[in-house]
């Protein structure tokens, strides 16, 4: 009666039909208060206007449910900056969503905890971006960041939510880790995400000044088995994500291409990935299609399903199931073809590039650049038009 | 850790990390949590619908006969399900 119990959401059947979009993520503005330089959003953010209005999203949460997606991720930018989240969290909940809020921890306050747990929401994940204040807000681009995460976070659990904790690792912070794990243990998270930036966005730009030498990487790993092996079962659930740039296979990206994943962008336009906008594709837009159609039947979507796209080495590769060929963005950043083996791979003949990027991450050439929203952009503009006035 | 020792008096009850429900789309029960999605098979389904930390493991284990006549004798299925669902945090227990 009780063989099987436990299916992983990663391992849907793949029959002729294709499954539903599991999981949603809804990132609902791409303005944010911080301007973390490891950022995977797109660093052109100037077309961002159009944010879709409180019924589109509904619109959108309810085609997906009755799809079958279950997860929904409350994303941005900062989703916070949106008034109305509280309606969004009741609507999806009220759907049958889990429904998970992915924040900076700014902007949160007591009563708004406790507001969206009225509404519903599920659980709260918040990001840190350092274990001391000096460091957090550095890298945050932002005073009393840290305090504001820290008193949020204990505020989280207090009101009985689940929650999850990021830590985006980079040479920045790296050395920290332990410092990290043990702020994880007196917040009392749940989970913990270590994860070493992934280099899309503001991060690809910045990568010289992100990825960790294998060194660096190599020692946080051991730091981190021992902190473990000393919990006892105790304590936060860590999980610990190494850059796929010191791997020799790529990693399953997004459990293959529109499998499992559905992002929908501030503007509507649906992705098989968060990063995908940078491809080469047209992408459709939730105002234009159903969530249905979209996923079903879109150009788009169908591209890099299944293995008929692949060309030669992974055509031919054993592991091409595992791996779906890596991340097309990787390929097409690199390579500029994003039919291209995964440039991770070392059977890539591109492999090359990628021990390239971690050479030139030892000397950086250029300077880091903090990532900036449209407002911020909107100033930045006009400083340089008065400056250009004044040399007038 | 620890292999919890299931007895009849033992009043499991769903960790508040987990939300219980039917999933019309996987056609079965699924546990939610940060991110994620357990499926549960026919009879981890109708075990864990009886679980509300009220209940104790001898009253769900006659509910579950009294709903299957014809199941024999579930206890030992209900044991083995619950010291797994312990061994794996989706349940409490007192």
């Amino acid at each position: 009666m009780t063989n099987q119990t436990v299916t992983d959401i990663s391992a849907q059947d793949s029959d002729a039909l294709v499954g539903p979009p599991l999981w949603l993520l809804a990132e609902l503005t791409y303005d944010c208060p911080l301007h973390c330089p490891y950022c995977s959003n797109p660093t052109d953010l100037s077309d961002t206007k159009n944010e879709l209005t409180t019924e589109q999203w509904f619109k959108v949460f309810s085609e997906a449910r009755d799809m079958g997606a279950v997860q929904l991720g409350f994303s941005g930018g900062e989703p916070l900056l949106r008034k109305d989240l509280e309606e969004l969290v009741k609507h999806a909940r009220g759907l049958g969503f889990y429904t998970n809020l992915i924040t900076s921890g700014i902007g949160l306050t007591e009563k708004r905890i406790t507001k969206l747990k009225e509404a519903g929401l599920d659980h709260i994940q918040i990001s840190f971006q350092g274990a001391d204040p000096e460091l957090n807000d550095a890298i945050a681009g932002r005073g009393n960041a840290y305090q504001q995460k820290f008193n949020m976070a204990k505020s989280v659990k207090a009101q009985g939510y689940p929650m999850v904790l990021n830590f985006v690792l980079s040479k920045q912070n790296l050395e920290q880790i332990e410092d990290i794990m043990r702020l994880s243990c007196e917040l009392e998270a749940d989970y913990v995400e270590l994860a070493t930036a992934q280099y899309y966005g503001w991060a690809y730009q910045n990568r010289d000044h992100l990825l960790p030498s294998r060194e660096q990487l190599v020692e946080a790993e051991a730091i981190v088995n021992k902190f473990r092996d000393e919990q006892d079962g105790k304590g936060p659930h860590f999980i610990f994500v190494t850059p796929d740039y010191f791997e020799t296979r790529p990693k399953a990206c997004m459990n293959g291409w529109g499998t499992t994943f559905l992002t929908i962008t501030p503007d509507g336009s649906a992705l098989p990935c968060h990063s995908a906008k940078m491809l080469p594709l047209t992408f459709p837009n939730v105002k234009d299609k159903s969530i249905n159609d979209i996923w079903q039947q879109d150009f788009s979507f169908e591209y890099f399903r299944g293995d008929d796209w692949m060309p030669q080495p992974c055509k031919g590769c054993d592991e091409k199931e595992k791996d779906f060929g890596g991340c097309r963005c990787q390929a097409f950043m690199m390579t500029g073809d994003m039919h291209k083996t995964d440039p991770v791979c070392s059977k890539s003949e591109d492999h090359h590039l990628i021990q390239q990027a971690i050479d030139s991450a030892n000397n950086p050439s250029k300077p880091i650049v903090p990532r900036v929203n449209q407002k911020a952009m909107k100033h930045a503009k006009d400083t340089e038009l008065n400056i250009t006035r004044i040399k007038i | 850790m620890n292999t919890p020792i299931v007895t009849p008096e033992m009043t499991p009850s769903l960790n508040a990390m987990f939300r219980f429900q039917w999933e019309k789309a996987q056609n079965c029960f699924v546990l939610l949590f940060p991110e994620g999605m357990v499926k549960l098979n026919g009879g981890a389904g109708e075990i864990m619908q009886l679980i509300d930390g009220q209940t104790n493991i001898q009253q769900i284990t006659a509910a579950l006969h009294a709903k299957f006549p014809d199941a024999g004798d579930l206890s030992d299925d209900v044991n083995e399900f619950v010291t797994t669902a312990i061994e794996k945090k989706w349940l409490n227990h007192d």
